[in-house]
């Protein structure tokens, strides 16, 4: 019965990985012969995934771990997938943005010349997809890092594309930080192999409780070290300083796909800090990080914050409200109790959808201001009534306002971290962090939208830099005055699309919650999915070509 | 054998340290390089060293830990070496770019302020 359910089961699991990576290839033959077809190639690819990833939502939302062996060997021994509610859940975010990201990057590519956009832009997208999804899939930890350097692979690309002076040197920054960062990773991967000899997420969880104490402080070691290497992706404190650099220098749509990379390491966080090193984990390396999480996190939250209050540009703005949303999920995921990280999956949603429709709305918004992305009085081109309706909307959702998702999450929050020590940090500085985006937002708005006089206006810009010197120098959007396109249809499209999906997460905040309820819940009994994991039997093979050549060896042998 | 590399270990990661944290792209990128080196070989290190170990299987011999090397460190490595040659030559690319349009090797693509 259970063999026959083994059979039937299909392949969907591993689909996420292997379309984008079929998409990237025929793409890269298409982009060699400059077909025309690449983008609409590309489109149909996303929008597969998309389609893809809501089947595996629902698939997953019954609550079945889903286990995948990669090349049919037993599971410590292969590499396996999983698909929960959490991967699915980061699966169908992932393909949201990218779906959105890409509509508007097809829109501001037409008509122009390949070397702006970069000839490789689609081949590379997919390819970014495909290690995003790989990264949410796998149950692997040395095929976590395989996925982690195939979509930092691509996304050195995309950074560099239409390579301006900024962005160059924001690549060099970017590249040398993650290439340590991965030697970091490796190093814990390989340390935390010799002392349980695994590498399989399922059976490292059943093996660092009986590790010999002796080896306790290199199990912590090793597991700290993979919490800083996620760190680094996911912007925690000391380890932010890449993202809001690499995030303005990036064009639009690049920079709307990061708005998932971050969450690739909050995602990481919270399946080590549930599965391997939760505090019910038992072992040396139970709750390793269940102080110092949060404490770094609410640090990173007012960083975050007195960050945005400086920004001179848009751009820098919207990079540290990304760092702001980080800071507030790590921080509940670090509170490790159900609630918190219910809460945490909720506001993932919305802190994802937003901050990709934030990037590409600072695009709109500065080339309605002839390509200038610096938060001063300027002229606005076109009508300020769509821009600013958005620029409304996507403000109230980001700043955690009533009525829109953003506020629901926090209120979730607050609600169950009432219940931890630290609670009266967490209440006042998330709340204190909310206000002051709210005013750094509140006041960008103003300058942008009601003091539309030509000239005169560098007030502001010149009142914020006093304060700080972290601002970015004044190429960083140099290219910004090349690329200006004019907003089309499609732009409001995608930047529409991604905030009714921000406001579809309000409407349906019921049935998001509880999905959120429940993927927290399936975190914290780790038992379903190591022996979900643990117990994936390899499918009989059709054909055993082994045996046969044994066989064929013996017949020929016979005929000599 | 085992205080050897370890001390090459260390002595490779103190370099590649010292020489990533310089400001020029071409320093920056040779401690990475050697820091990548140093990564391999613990990854080798970590499956306990041993002289003279068949690789997978002789024959006569029971398929144990005791009896022969470890693969598993040995296919780690060599998909760490394969990433860590690919992106260095990605970041080479990216720097030699870099040195082109700024006309400054600096990591931040501009000399110093004196």
């Amino acid at each position: 019965m259970n063999g026959a359910a083994q059979l039937m089961q299909g392949h969907e699991v591993i689909a996420p990985i292997v379309l984008p990576l079929l998409a990237g290839s025929v793409l890269v033959l298409l982009e060699k012969s400059r077909s025309r077809w690449v983008p609409l190639v590309s489109l149909c690819a996303t929008g597969l995934l998309l389609l893809l990833s809501i089947l595996l939502v629902m698939q997953a939302s019954g609550g079945k771990v889903q286990p995948y062996l990669l090349g049919n060997w037993q599971a410590p021994f292969g590499i396996s997938l999983a698909l929960d509610r959490l991967s699915a859940l980061m699966l169908l975010l992932t393909a949201a943005v990218a779906s959105g990201a890409l509509v508007y990057a097809v829109a501001g590519q037409a008509g122009r010349s390949e070397a702006a956009q970069g000839e490789h832009f689609h081949s590379l997208f997919q390819y970014q997809l495909m290690g995003l999804c790989g990264a949410f899939l796998t149950a692997d930890l040395f095929n976590l890092f395989v996925f982690f350097e195939v979509l930092l692979a691509a996304s050195y690309g995309l950074l560099l594309h239409g390579a301006t002076r900024a962005r160059l040197k924001a690549s060099v920054h970017y590249v040398v930080f993650n290439l340590s960062s991965s030697a970091l990773f490796l190093i814990a991967v390989s340390l935390l192999y010799a002392l349980t000899g695994t590498l399989n997420m399922a059976d490292l969880a059943l093996k660092l409780p009986l590790l010999r104490p002796e080896d306790a402080r290199l199990a912590q070691a090793a597991a700290l070290l993979l919490l800083v290497v996620f760190a680094v992706k996911a912007a925690l404190l000391p380890l932010y300083f890449w993202l809001p650099d690499t995030y303005a220098a990036a064009s639009a749509p690049v920079a709307a796909l990061f708005a998932i990379m971050t969450k690739v390491g909050v995602y990481a966080i919270a399946r080590m800090t549930t599965l391997l090193f939760g505090v019910s984990s038992g072992g040396a390396t139970a709750g390793v990080a269940a102080v110092a999480l949060p404490v770094l996190a609410l640090g990173t939250l007012v960083l975050a914050a007195i960050g945005a209050l400086a920004a001179t540009r848009l751009r820098g703005l919207v990079a540290y409200l990304v760092v702001g949303s980080a800071g507030t999920l790590l921080l509940a995921i670090g509170l490790g109790t159900e609630g918190t990280l219910a809460a945490a999956l909720f506001y993932m949603v919305n802190s994802t959808l937003v901050a990709a429709a934030w990037f590409l709305l600072a695009d709109r918004i500065s080339a309605a201001r002839g390509g200038v992305d610096l938060l001063d009085a300027r002229a606005l081109s076109g009508g300020w009534a769509p821009l600013g309706l958005a620029f409304l909307i996507a403000s109230v959702a980001v700043a955690g306002v009533p009525p829109l998702a953003g506020f629901l999450g926090k209120a979730l929050l607050l609600q169950a971290a009432g219940q931890t020590p630290m609670a009266v940090w967490v209440v006042a500085l998330v709340l204190g962090s909310s206000l002051a985006m709210m005013v750094a937002l509140a006041r960008a708005g103003s300058t942008l939208f009601w003091k539309p006089g030509a000239g005169g206006g560098a007030t502001v810009a010149a009142h914020v830099s006093a304060h700080v010197s972290t601002h970015l120098p004044a190429h960083v959007t140099a290219s910004g005055a090349l690329a200006v396109r004019p907003t089309s249809a499609a732009h409001i499209w995608a930047i529409g699309a991604l905030l009714a999906a921000v406001l579809a997460s309000a409407v349906a905040a019921g049935s998001l919650s509880a999905y959120a309820g429940a993927a927290a819940q399936q975190l914290l009994q780790r038992q379903p999915y190591i022996e979900a994991v643990l117990g994936a039997r390899p499918v009989p093979p059709k054909f055993d070509v082994r045996k046969e050549m044994r066989e064929r060896a013996r017949e020929s042998g016979e005929l000599k | 054998m085992l205080l050897l590399l370890s001390l090459g270990i260390g002595t490779l990661t103190g370099c590649g340290l010292w020489l990533m944290l310089r400001e020029r792209t071409f320093d920056t990128i040779l401690g990475l390089t050697l820091l990548s080196y140093a990564v391999n070989l613990f990854i080798f290190a970590m499956g306990r060293v041993k002289v003279g170990a068949v690789p997978i299987v002789e024959a006569g011999k029971t398929f144990t830990l005791a009896n022969t090397a470890d693969p598993l460190p040995q296919a780690l490595v060599l998909t760490a070496i394969v990433i860590s040659f690919s992106m260095t030559a990605v970041l080479l690319a990216i720097a030699l770019r870099s040195n082109a349009e700024s006309g400054s090797d600096h990591v931040d693509a501009e000399e110093p302020r004196p």
